[in-house]
């Protein structure tokens, strides 16, 4: 236990070191999340009646952004199995960088549902024995139960893992490996399970299809690591952390697969919609077309779907996947594509037209725009602290020292400009 | 299974207040609900769910109630919690071809329910529909305006909550914060609800509403006679819906509900389901009759008819 004190109290004082541009990087989002506490305090204070959500459309952006994060985090598991099952050493030395994405998406996810709550002051009814679970019966405790697993899962993976290479020790793998291969079927099922939040209300046509999950599934293995691919770049140029291409490009091939089965399941489901042409058509006309004058979200599902589509493309053609200008505007691509699709694309048509026919067209309210920004820098923030640790730990520049207390810190600047030696082209996310 | 069994079976009393306890300390240092709380602010923050709470914590909260209430809007306020009576299942008809479209039942409503005048808070939305089309609630108007009704070509749909013998928005709930009971009652613990909002989305009548802003009730209009699980005033940020006017309906000289009540064509019949003489068995055995959504097997309590 002494040990674990020593390690944490090291990883501390090396939060607190970095180059100036960590310092500003760093306050940059601690800003962002004092804005967004404070539009927070703003909503704690007036109700929710500061959001644009009313009865007709009861859950917006916040559960949209709740949803779309779900995805990301699932999208470790990408990493896990080639770096685990099939034991892929490029994916092998940077899958802890997807358990901790998952780790700081985990907590996102978390917020955006506290934030959403009309009496977030009431949250421990839902602690099992102090307050009432519904479990099973409720698609939402079931929510609480595999989120809270999954983050305390990959937490404690990355966390042991790390620690032992602190220690200079080898990690157990007797201990890890069933808990990496655990943290695969938990991370479909966070996925499976929000689908199913949504997929099981018969109340609302649009998302009660037998294809909701399986499409969920497929995005997210495009979402997260196309934000991944991202990720890794601006890792590897601002730390002197290595990734290698090959990495890169087996990530970017297995978007290709995943982006496809997406198009294929939403092909299949706007065949059935428009083909059968029932009274369930309603919302995804809505979603696609307009009905009745209300078309604020035509624009934006077009957009997504033209994204996904050229983004499935760049992502096919190796040429194209394998050149780094082409490979990152396929992940914006993607990325903002999917964040349109499950997020409020998901989400706002359930509920337009409303069960009796009403329209209420959503879009969110500053505040909600605020407080969700907020979250997001959290998000950040977190993956940066837990990066300033991890990426240290791995290239051997922060490890227990020679006394076996005092922790030795080679690495003091963290955050620094590195010369590209990967790649000539361009970076477009250094700027 | 009886009331009684069925509380039992939800009772996981155990070390609740010793852990609520530990977990007041950490909240306390949080400071929640601020210095000048009084001693009811954290009464009220570590109250149990309504069908786990003992006779004399019932009794306890009720007082404390009706105690901050009376204070509140100035007047006697009586919170009830009437049990369900045995032998007593409620049901409700409605005939499309006697209602006019009037919305008195709306606003008879908000009177005895103590509902949000502002923001406001409806339990009834009237739809106004075309006698061409029928029952097609894609057409539906919600916000028809004439001067005079009922309007040519057009007939009126009401639409409360249905007290669903399935209803969905129970399965859903995480906390076990709204139930049936036993006479297919479907209610809220207003005190118990995290305002997750999860039932509004599962319910296919719209027939539950969010408090999005602490309700505006003026006290001079606020309903003194009330019912924990009904009309009592909510606070905000939890949901609401229609009882079936439970403060009424349950007592021993029993009213009928509000609308019922208001209604000035008598479009509304209301009554007992498992009294072979009640209005409201003649209705569904000798009228045609439908529920809304059908197809869901939401089985609602609810019956549209034809009288004509």
């Amino acid at each position: 236990m002494k040990k674990v004190w020593a390690f944490l109290k090291g990883c501390f004082v090396l939060m607190r070191k970095g180059s100036n541009i960590y310092y500003a990087w760093v306050t940059f989002l601690l800003v962002l999340m004092v804005i967004g506490t404070l539009a927070y305090i703003n909503q704690l204070y007036s109700g929710l009646i500061v959001t644009a959500m009313r009865d007709q459309v009861s859950w917006g952006f916040y559960i949209s952004n709740f949803t779309f994060l779900v995805g990301v985090a699932a999208a470790a598991v990408l990493l896990v199995i080639p770096a685990y099952v099939y034991k892929w050493k490029p994916i092998k030395e940077i899958a802890i960088l997807g358990e901790l994405l998952a780790v700081s998406a985990m907590v996102m996810c978390l917020l955006f549902v506290t934030v959403d709550l009309g009496r977030p002051d009431r949250f421990w009814h839902l602690i099992p024995k102090i307050g009432i679970l519904n479990f099973p019966q409720s698609l939402l405790a079931w929510d609480v139960v595999v989120l809270n697993t999954y983050l305390i899962l990959n937490f404690v993976i990355a966390g042991y893992m790390l620690y032992s290479l602190y220690y200079k020790r080898e990690p157990n793998m007797k201990y890890v490996l069933p808990l990496l291969l655990f943290s695969i079927p938990a991370a479909i099922s966070i996925h499976t399970v929000t689908a199913f939040l949504y997929n099981g209300l018969a109340a609302r046509p649009f998302w009660n299809a037998s294809i909701l999950a399986p499409r969920f599934l497929a995005s997210a293995f495009c979402s997260g690591p196309a934000f991944m691919i991202l990720l890794f770049q601006v890792i590897r140029k601002w730390t002197n952390f290595e990734i290698k291409d090959e990495a890169v490009f087996k990530v970017a091939e297995l978007i290709a697969y995943a982006m496809f089965i997406n198009l294929f399941l939403l092909g299949a489901e706007v065949f059935k919609e428009y083909y059968s042409d029932t009274a369930h058509l309603a919302p995804m006309k809505y979603l696609y077309q307009g009905l009745n004058g209300h078309n604020d979200l035509v624009s934006f599902i077009w957009t997504a779907t033209f994204f996904n589509v050229t983004a499935f493309l760049l992502f096919l053609i190796p040429q194209t996947r394998e050149n780094f200008i082409t490979l990152n505007i396929g992940s914006i691509l993607i990325f903002i594509g999917v964040y349109i699709e499950k997020g409020m694309g998901l989400v706002v048509p359930g509920f337009v037209p409303d069960v009796l026919g009403d329209f209420y067209e959503y879009s969110p309210t500053g505040i909600e725009l605020l407080v969700t920004i907020g979250i997001w820098a959290t998000g950040l923030f977190v993956y940066t602290m837990l990066l300033r640790i991890a990426v240290p730990i791995m290239n051997g520049d922060f490890y227990v020292g020679e006394d076996g207390v005092h922790p030795y810190i080679g690495d003091q600047l963290f955050l620094v400009r590195r010369a590209a030696m990967h790649e000539k082209a361009p970076d477009l996310l250094s700027q | 299974m009886s009331d009684k069994e069925t509380r039992d079976k939800k009772i996981f009393r155990l070390t609740r207040r010793k852990a609520l306890k530990g977990l007041a300390v950490g909240l306390g240092v949080l400071a929640f609900p601020g210095k000048d709380a009084s001693a009811s602010v954290w009464e009220a923050f570590f109250q149990k769910n309504f069908r786990e709470l003992g006779k004399s914590e019932r009794e306890k909260i009720l007082a404390r109630l009706e105690k901050e209430y009376s204070a509140q809007f100035g007047k006697a306020v009586k919170v009830k919690a009437t049990p369900p009576v045995e032998g007593v299942l409620f049901g409700y008809g409605l005939d499309l071809s006697r209602c006019i479209g009037c919305r008195r039942c709306v606003y008879g409503c908000v009177d005895e329910n103590n509902q949000s005048r502002e923001p406001q808070v409806h339990w009834i939305r009237v739809l106004r529909l075309e006698k061409e089309k029928g029952v097609d609630l894609e057409h539906a108007e919600h916000y028809y305006n004439p001067s005079k009704v009922p309007e040519e070509g057009h007939f009126y749909m009401p639409v409360q909550c249905q007290q669903c013998e399935n209803p969905p928005c129970v399965k859903v709930c995480p906390v076990q914060a709204t139930w049936k009971e036993t006479d297919g009652i479907v209610v809220v613990d207003y005190n118990w609800c995290i305002g997750c909002r999860y039932c509004m989305a599962a319910c296919p009548y719209g027939a539950r509403h969010f408090n999005w802003k602490k309700p505006g009730l003026p006290a001079a209009e606020m309903n003194p006679d009330t019912h924990y699980l009904g009309n009592r005033p909510r606070p905000v940020g939890v949901v609401e819906k229609c009882t079936f006017c439970i403060q009424r309906t349950r007592e021993l000289e029993g009213r009928y509900p509000a609308c019922v009540e208001v209604c000035p064509v008598g479009a509304r019949k209301f009554g007992n389901f498992l009294d072979p003489g009640s209005e409201i068995r003649y209705a569904i055995e000798n009228k045609r009759v439908f529920i809304l959504k059908e197809e869901l097997n939401t089985q609602p309590k609810f019956y549209y008819f034809y009288f004509t």
